[in-house]
């Protein structure tokens, strides 16, 4: 079963394929932070952190701001749906299988009325 | 990290799907029925199978399912799209207590989740809570992603089945 994936998701699933990354959208879920902070915070060199910026910067995780001699990072619209999309997809799986399964508790129910009226 | 999507404009017994901090998600739904059935549905083969896999999964059945609905008890689920390939999802029941909860394991994968599913009766009516417990934030948001990177196709189907 071959799955057809679209372009934006394809981005988002390949820049949230790294733990860092997720760890930075984590971050930036609960504040906004220069690169410098999230350098600090993750241990690693402010090279380093550019790339992961500008990986989540592309798929439109993040978005970035300069103001004086700071950058600051903060969630972009698509970070913000990303978690949301893949709990809603998780919710439509389960929908799914619980109207199915209201079906088989209908029959159930009807099956037991069937059984005392006897 | 909180995080609740329901579905807008849904009439009730919709289903809710909720992240709870980093590890843990939590799907939840009313049954026009008492625990005691929703249970059966829930722990007998023969009726899980029939609602297990949602019927837009296009060409994926349910080819076997063994499950020993006992604390101890084992479960092994084997999906095949028609060819000779068959998926396995596997584990062990960690606790069951008829009509009340059932928590298994998932073994199938390196960092699988936890899953409890409890059977809560109020006036007639069930709340059933599914709540999965990952081994790490990264599984979960795995999880996550595995399940939406594979729902495109079917949820175009789902939208066109499902009521608004």
């Amino acid at each position: 079963m071959v799955q057809y994936v679209s372009r934006p998701l394809d981005l988002s699933f390949a820049a949230l394929s790294d733990a860092t990354r997720r760890g930075i959208i984590d971050q930036l879920g609960r504040g906004d932070a220069s690169i410098t902070s999230l350098a600090d915070k993750f241990q690693m060199t402010l090279t380093g952190m550019k790339k992961h910026v500008q990986v989540l910067e592309r798929a439109g995780l993040v978005v970035t701001q300069k103001v004086g001699r700071v950058r600051t990072c903060k969630l972009g619209k698509r970070g913000l749906k990303a978690e949301a999309e893949w709990i809603e997809a998780h919710r439509k799986l389960f929908e799914a299988r619980f109207e199915a399964l209201d079906e088989i508790i209908s029959e159930m129910k009807q099956e037991g009325s069937d059984e005392s009226a006897s | 990290m909180n995080q609740q999507v329901n579905s807008a404009g849904g009439a009730q017994n919709r289903t809710s799907v909720e992240r709870k901090g980093d590890r843990e998600l939590v799907v939840t739904r009313t049954f026009n029925a008492p625990p005691s059935t929703v249970y059966r549905a829930w722990s007998q083969p023969e009726l899980f199978q029939r609602w297990w896999v949602p019927k837009s999964a296009s060409g994926v059945s349910l080819v076997s399912c063994d499950m020993d609905v006992r604390t101890g008890g084992k479960y092994r689920l084997e999906f095949g799209a028609g060819g000779s390939d068959t998926m396995a999802f596997y584990g062990k029941y960690l606790e069951v207590v008829p009509n009340e909860r059932i928590v298994w394991t998932n073994d199938e994968g390196e960092e699988g989740a936890v899953t409890t599913v409890t059977f809560e009766d109020q006036g007639g009516k069930t709340l059933l809570n599914l709540h999965e417990i990952y081994p790490s934030k990264e599984a979960l948001e795995e999880a996550l992603q595995g399940g939406a990177a594979a729902l495109p196709e079917q949820l175009e189907q789902l939208d066109e089945l499902l009521p608004a």
